[in-house]
């Protein structure tokens, strides 16, 4: 059954970011890296990891890929052209078109190579117990042993923010 | 095909973090690679998350949780700067930004 | 897996709450234009049906003959998905809401099941969660009908919408601290006994600021007046949804309707004790206390639409954020102040 679900999961999140990448329209690229998103959210679920699965939805499909969807929307982003001149003969081209299967086919290689050669590590290794890792217990060390880096990260956000408006305010005279 | 291991979730990891890495270095469009930078973040959250469960610790949802952090600062400044740039030049291909080059 | 009467059970639960959750919105219909007619001196729908309780039906025969229209330069994907993903996350937030007490349905089964869909031990992040992806289904409404009064609209609506989610989750991020858990029947059963035998120990007596802000958070999250200027008739056409018609609009009035259920469900276990009455009922009976109070919370919603002016949308966001979440902060930093020196 979990296993199941990781295969499915795994495969819409690859799928999707593929896509993500690969989108002319950056509308359907926001739309679509949100699903990559919701599918990430369940493999955290499968890996014991509640808090987590929850806060990626609330924090990066939530509020992150709303600013993404807003940026998009307000600058009436254009779908990207098709390469042309210099760009389309670098990319598109025979050569590099011939170059770029033979450099996937190594890369392809070595992922097989190096994925069979390991030893299968159980994701509990044995002879420990399943300690329980509730929201409680991320509560109290965060705000113990991670105290520094909570408060340096608010510190860190209110300067985005400042720096954000600042960034992005119309020039008035 | 038995239980998936950890293993699984460190390759599903990398090839995360190379389409992040490819849409990086593929798109001529500021948006889109913002977007691929916040896939290659995502894969390392994934990472982090396995590997506390492997060593049985909280530590790995922790770091996520100031991994999103940052990347919603980091988003917001970069969209912050995509905006200004589209101001002035009405285009979001990074080819148009060249005035520092040689 | 074997088929036990639980699971058929537990099955039972699952489509009676999606099943009660459809009826309740066309339940809202017709409480919804009685309630006006009321507060306007007038009668509402009588014709059809005793008292005009047919009416609802007769509403969704006729939207479902509508014809579907779609603009030409609309995005078709974007368009039709949109309407979906809104109903979709209205119904998916109710999952993780329990309304009656554990039951084994007057003996018929041998271990008590929740009266819950699904019961998470982060349900309260869940329904949050889910909330934050509503806001996607009016945004894509807004953009793929390629029209200035739907964009402008979805984007007033959702900046609205992630304004008050702050205020909303700082609220109940209060009523956590104090029961000391996310899953929403512990913080229900945290609210059973009395306190000098007859006052219920309710979160409302000890949370008053938060109940108060959570309910104010609760009716902009569901664009619902005096918050609802994004969809103001006068104002803006219809908002998102001016070029939405038949079933997909008959799919954002659903929404809308159950998004409200769902806030004054989650309102109702988290400050005024789930199935917890004044007196206790029966056994098997405790979910007609719940039904109570949400009955109470939407008609004050529905009150609340036709008494009060609309806030203008700079009014709107300002209050949001000058005022609203400052005072759920202070309410936080209070009710932590209040557990640690008279450990509640």
């Amino acid at each position: 059954m979990e296993t199941f679900a990781f295969w499915i999961l795994a495969a819409i999140t690859v799928m999707a970011s593929v896509l993500v990448v690969g989108q002319r329209n950056p509308m359907h690229s926001v739309i679509l890296l949100i699903v990559s998103f919701g599918a990430l959210s369940g493999l955290y679920m499968l890996l014991d990891a509640p808090f987590v699965a929850a806060i990626q939805i609330i924090i990066y499909a939530g509020a992150i890929m709303v600013l993404f969807l807003f940026v998009v929307m307000l600058l009436n982003a254009p779908t990207e052209d098709a390469p042309t001149g210099y760009h389309a003969k670098m990319l598109g081209g025979a050569g590099p078109r011939r170059f770029g299967v033979v450099l996937s086919f190594v890369l392809v290689l070595q992922l097989a190579w190096i994925l069979r050669d390991l030893s299968q590590t159980p994701l509990t290794p044995p002879g420990e117990t399943e300690k329980a890792m509730t929201v409680y217990d991320i509560g109290v060390k965060l705000f113990r042993e991670y105290a520094f880096a909570f408060e340096a990260t608010s510190v860190l956000i209110l300067v985005a923010m400042v720096g954000a408006i600042i960034l992005a305010r119309k020039e008035t005279r | 095909m038995g239980e998936p291991t950890l293993n699984h979730y460190l390759a599903l990891s990398a090839v995360l973090f190379a389409i992040g890495t490819a849409g990086v270095f593929l798109r001529r469009n500021l948006i889109t690679i913002l977007l691929s930078i916040e896939v290659m973040l995502n894969a390392v959250n994934l990472t982090f998350v396995a590997a506390g469960k492997y060593w049985q610790t909280v530590d790995g949802q922790i770091i996520v949780f100031f991994v999103m952090t940052v990347a919603a600062a980091e988003a917001a400044v970069g969209l912050a700067i995509v905006i200004a740039l589209f101001r002035h030049k009405e285009t979001l291909s990074p080819d148009a930004f060249t005035t520092l080059k040689w | 897996m074997s088929i036990s009467p639980e699971l058929i059970a537990q099955l039972g639960v699952i489509g009676f709450t999606f099943f009660m959750l459809l009826n309740s919105a066309a339940v809202l219909v017709l409480m919804e234009r009685k309630v006006a007619a009321f507060v306007q001196q007038r009668f509402g729908p009588y014709l059809v049906g005793p008292w005009g309780t047919l009416q609802p039906l007769a509403d969704i025969v006729k939207l479902m003959f509508k014809e579907e229209l779609r603009p030409l330069a609309a995005d078709k994907a974007l368009f039709y998905a949109a309407p979906i993903l809104s109903a979709t996350a209205a119904f998916a937030a109710f999952a993780v809401v329990p309304f009656g007490a554990d039951t084994t349905f007057f003996g018929l089964l041998d271990r008590p099941i929740k009266l819950q869909a699904a019961d998470v031990n982060v349900g309260l992040l869940v329904i949050f969660a889910i909330t934050s992806m509503g806001v996607y289904g009016i945004v894509l409404a807004g953009w793929a009908s390629n029209s200035k009064y739907s964009l402008l609209g979805g984007l007033r609506s959702s900046a609205q919408m992630i304004s008050y989610e702050l205020a909303y989750g700082l609220a109940f991020a209060a009523v956590i601290m104090m029961a000391g858990s996310l899953s929403l029947s512990e913080i229900v059963n945290a609210q059973s006994g009395y306190w000098l035998g007859f006052i219920p120990k309710w979160y409302l007596f000890l949370q008053p600021f938060g109940f108060i802000i959570f309910l104010i958070a609760g009716v902009a999250e569901t664009n619902r007046a005096p918050f609802d200027f994004p969809e103001a008739e006068q104002e803006l056409v219809a908002g998102y949804h001016t070029e939405y018609s038949s079933m997909s609009f008959a799919l954002f009035f659903l929404a809308e309707y159950v998004n409200m259920v769902t806030v004054s469900a989650v309102a109702t276990d988290l400050f005024l004790g789930g199935w917890h009455g004044p007196f206790p009922l029966p056994a098997g009976f405790e979910w007609i206390w719940f039904l109570v109070k949400v009955f109470l919370l939407l008609f004050f919603y529905i009150w609340m639409r036709w008494t009060l002016p609309r806030y203008r949308y700079d009014q709107l966001m300002e209050f949001g954020w000058k005022w609203l979440l400052p005072a759920a902060v202070i309410n936080l930093l209070v009710t932590a102040f209040a557990i640690i020196y008279f450990r509640w």
